[in-house]
C-alpha cells in the first residue's frame, strides 16, 4: 500500500510540472509597449487542426505584427484549465485568453478574483437571465462569439447548389444548442436556394462522446448517402472524420468545419465553413494595445470576417464560377441584413 | 434494400463490441475485472495505426493491434495480480493511461494531438457499401470467429477449465497444482489482445487513429459480458442486441422515431436489469476482483 501511495505522489507531482512543460517563449521585446498575452489551449493543444490551431495562428499574426509577447499553456486535462488560467491571471498579464466554451465558468470565476487583468473566452457563453436575455459577462472579460449560423447558411447553400439531390445531409456532434445552431443555418442556407429540398440532420449522441466518435459519423453518413445524399455537411469534431471516411467510401462529397479540412479527404470536401479564431485572438490582442480593450459580447460574423467559407485553388474545381457568384450575392445580402439567418431550429 | 442496410450496419457496428466482449468474458472468468476494455481497444486502435503506416500493410497493424493490447493489458495484470492493487481503480487508471499515452504519441510520431495521417487499411476508396466491401474485411470474419473459439476454448479446453477454474476458487485451484497467477496473466493477455483487434478494427475501418476514437465502446462490450451473463456466446448476442439497436436509431434517426437519448441508453439498462436478477441469476464468476492468496 505504501508502495502504491508513493507511486502515485511520484505521478501526480510529475503530472504538475508537465503541465508547465512547453511553454513557448515569444520572441525578445521588440518594442517596449509590447502587450504580454497569456493563452490557455483546450484539451488536444496544438495540432488539433482546429481551435486551438486557429488560436495560435492569431497569437503568431499578433507576435508579428505587434510585438506581443505571447505564452501558450496547454493543459494536459479538464482540471488544469483553470490552473492555468490562474497562472496566467498572477503573473499579471495584460490579457488571458481561454480557448473553448469549456472555459466560461473559470473566466468568470478567475474575473472577480483578479479585477485588474483583462480576460477573453473563445465560444464564451453567455447566461441568460429568467427573460432569456444574455447576461454580460463581467467588466473585465470579452465574450467572443461567432455566428456560425451565417457561415453554415452559405454552405448549406453550397451544398444544395453542387449537390445535385433534392436530399441534403446534416451530421451533428453532440446535440445541443451550440451544434442546433449549424444546422439551424444550414438548413436556412438549403432552402433558401432549394425551396424543395429536404434535409436530412442527425446527431452522433447526447454525450461529448458524441465529438470523437468517427465510427459512428461513419455509419450516419453512409446511411445518408444510400438515402440519396450528395453532400453531407458535418459539426462534430473528430466524428467528422468518419463522415469524410464514408464520402471516399461512395465517391460523395462532404462539407468541413471549424478550419480547412481538405487534407483530410482530398477531392472529397466541397468546402470548409471556418470560424476565425486567429481573427478574433489578433483582434483581442490589438485592442489591448491601443488601451481599447472593453468587457462585453463581442460577436464575430461574415461581416468580420469571423465566419466563412474556403475557396482556393483545391476546391475551385469542385465549385462552378455561377455558384461562387450566387453564394457571394447570398453573403452580401446577409451582411447587408437583407437575409436575416436563424440561430435556432 | 433497406433490410440489407440495416443487417450490414448492424454487422460493422456489432464487430468491434464482440472483440472486446469476447476478451472480456476470458479476463472476468479468470477473475480479473474487465473494466479496463476501454483502455486496451485505444491502445490497439493507436497501435494499428502505428503499423499500419510504418509497414505500409494493415495486416502488421492487427499484428500490432495485438502486441498493444496484451502490452497494457499484462501492465493490469502486473497491478492486480503482483502488486494486489483493487482492480477497479487500477482499470480506471488503464483506461485514463490509455487516452492519456496515445495522445501524447500521437504527437510524437505525427505532431498532431487530433488524428493520424491516413494509414493502409482493408477497404479500397469508393469501394461502396456492398456484399463486397463488407466481404473484404477480414476483421469481420475474424470477430465471429473469435467468438466461437473462445466459446471452444472456454467449456472444451484444458486451459479454459483451468481459467474457468481460477475465477471461482483459486485455493482449490492451488490444490491441485494449478498456478493461479500464471492463468491469470494469459487470460490478460488473451483479452488484451482481442480487445485490441477490437480497437484495430475501428482504426483500419476509418483508415486512421483519431484521439480516444472508441468513445465508451469498451463499456458497452463491458455491459454485454455481464448482461451476456459471462458466456462468450450470450455475450455477442448482447452485442448484437446492442448494435442492432444502434443501427435501428441511425436508419431512424431522420425520422425521428426513436428518442435518441433512449436508444444510447438501452445498453445501460439492460446490464441493471440483468444485475437485478430480472433475466434469470446473473452470478459473476465467485472470485472476480479478490486477490488470490
Amino acid at each position: 500500500m505504501r508502495k502504491l501511495l508513493l507511486l502515485v505522489g511520484a505521478l501526480v507531482v510529475a503530472h504538475v510540472a508537465l503541465l508547465f512543460v512547453r511553454v513557448s517563449g515569444a520572441a525578445e521585446a521588440a518594442r517596449p509597449d509590447a502587450v504580454n498575452v497569456g493563452i490557455v489551449l483546450d484539451v488536444g493543444g496544438l495540432g488539433d487542426k482546429s481551435f486551438n490551431d486557429g488560436a495560435y495562428r492569431g497569437a503568431q499574426r499578433a507576435e508579428k505584427e505587434l510585438g506581443a509577447h505571447i505564452r501558450l499553456i496547454e493543459p494536459g486535462e479538464g482540471a488544469d484549465r483553470e490552473a492555468g488560467l490562474r497562472l496566467l491571471a498572477a503573473e499579471k498579464m495584460d490579457l488571458v485568453i481561454g480557448v473553448g466554451f469549456i472555459f466560461t465558468d473559470d473566466i468568470a470565476q478567475l474575473a472577480k478574483e483578479y479585477p485588474k487583468t483583462n480576460f477573453a473566452g473563445v465560444d464564451y457563453a453567455l447566461a441568460t437571465d429568467r427573460a432569456g436575455n444574455p447576461v454580460p459577462p463581467p467588466p473585465n472579460v470579452a465574450a467572443l462569439k461567432f455566428k456560425e449560423e451565417e457561415g453554415s447558411f452559405l454552405v448549406g447553400a453550397l451544398a444544395a447548389l453542387v449537390g445535385n439531390s433534392k436530399k441534403v445531409g446534416f451530421v451533428g456532434g453532440m446535440d445541443v444548442p451550440l451544434i442546433q445552431k449549424f444546422e439551424a443555418g444550414y438548413r436556412a442556407g438549403v432552402l433558401a436556394v432549394c425551396p424543395t429540398c429536404t434535409v436530412v440532420a442527425q446527431y452522433a449522441g447526447v454525450t461529448p462522446e458524441a465529438f470523437r466518435n468517427p465510427g459512428k459519423g461513419k455509419e450516419l453518413a453512409l446511411n445518408q448517402y444510400q438515402q440519396g445524399v450528395n453532400v453531407i455537411y458535418h459539426a462534430s469534431g473528430s466524428t467528422g472524420l468518419g463522415v469524410f471516411e464514408a464520402a471516399r467510401q461512395t465517391g460523395k462529397f462532404a462539407i468541413g468545419v471549424d478550419a480547412d479540412q481538405y487534407n483530410e479527404a482530398p477531392g472529397r470536401i466541397v468546402t470548409s465553413m471556418v470560424k476565425g479564431i486567429d481573427v478574433a485572438v489578433f483582434d483581442m490582442v490589438k485592442r489591448v494595445q491601443d488601451h481599447k480593450f472593453k468587457g462585453g459580447i463581442y460577436t464575430f460574423g461574415l461581416a468580420q470576417n469571423g465566419v466563412g467559407y474556403v475557396y482556393d485553388e483545391h476546391n475551385r474545381a469542385l465549385i462552378p464560377d455561377s455558384t461562387r457568384a450566387r453564394l457571394e450575392q447570398l453573403k452580401a445580402d446577409i451582411i447587408a441584413g437583407k437575409i436575416s439567418v436563424p440561430s435556432t431550429r | 434494400m433497406i433490410i440489407f442496410g440495416f443487417l450490414a450496419q448492424t454487422l460493422r457496428i456489432v464487430i468491434p463490441y464482440i472483440f472486446a466482449a469476447s476478451g472480456g468474458v476470458i479476463s472476468e472468468r479468470s477473475g480479473l475485472i474487465a473494466i479496463g476494455l476501454e483502455g486496451y481497444m485505444l491502445t490497439g486502435a493507436f497501435c494499428a495505426a502505428l503499423a499500419s503506416y510504418y509497414s505500409g500493410s494493415p495486416w502488421i497493424g492487427l499484428i500490432g493491434a495485438a502486441a498493444g493490447g496484451i502490452a497494457i493489458a499484462l501492465l493490469y495484470a502486473v497491478t492486480a495480480i503482483r502488486f494486489r492493487a483493487d482492480q477497479v481503480v487500477v482499470g480506471i487508471a488503464i483506461n485514463l493511461l490509455a487516452v492519456g499515452m496515445t495522445r501524447f504519441f500521437l504527437r510524437l510520431t505525427f505532431h498532431s494531438s487530433a488524428n493520424s495521417p491516413r494509414v493502409p487499411g482493408f477497404g479500397a476508396e469508393q469501394s461502396g457499401t456492398g456484399v463486397a466491401s463488407l466481404a473484404s474485411n477480414p476483421l469481420i470474419w475474424m470477430g465471429i470467429a473469435a467468438v466461437a473459439l473462445v466459446a471452444w476454448m472456454l467449456y472444451r479446453t484444458p486451459f479454459g477449465l483451468r481459467i474457468r477454474a481460477v475465477g471461482e476458487h483459486p485455493v482449490a485451484a492451488t490444490s491441485v497444482g494449478i498456478r493461479v497467477g500464471r492463468i491469470r496473466y494469459l487470460a490478460a493477455a488473451l483479452s488484451g489482445m482481442l480487445a485490441g483487434l477490437g480497437g484495430a478494427y475501428l482504426a483500419l475501418d476509418q483508415h486512421q487513429f483519431s484521439a480516444e476514437m472508441t468513445a465508451g465502446r469498451g463499456f458497452i462490450a463491458l455491459a454485454a459480458v455481464i448482461f451476456g451473463r459471462w458466456d462468450p456466446v450470450r455475450a455477442a448476442l448482447a452485442c448484437l442486441l446492442f448494435a442492432a439497436a444502434d443501427a435501428l436509431q441511425i436508419q431512424l434517426q431522420g425520422a425521428q422515431a426513436i428518442p435518441s437519448q433512449f436508444v444510447e441508453m438501452i445498453p445501460y439498462a439492460l446490464t441493471i436489469i440483468a444485475l437485478a436478477g430480472v433475466v434469470g441469476r446473473a452470478t459473476p464468476p465467485a472470485a472476480l476482483g479478490k486477490v488470490a492468496e
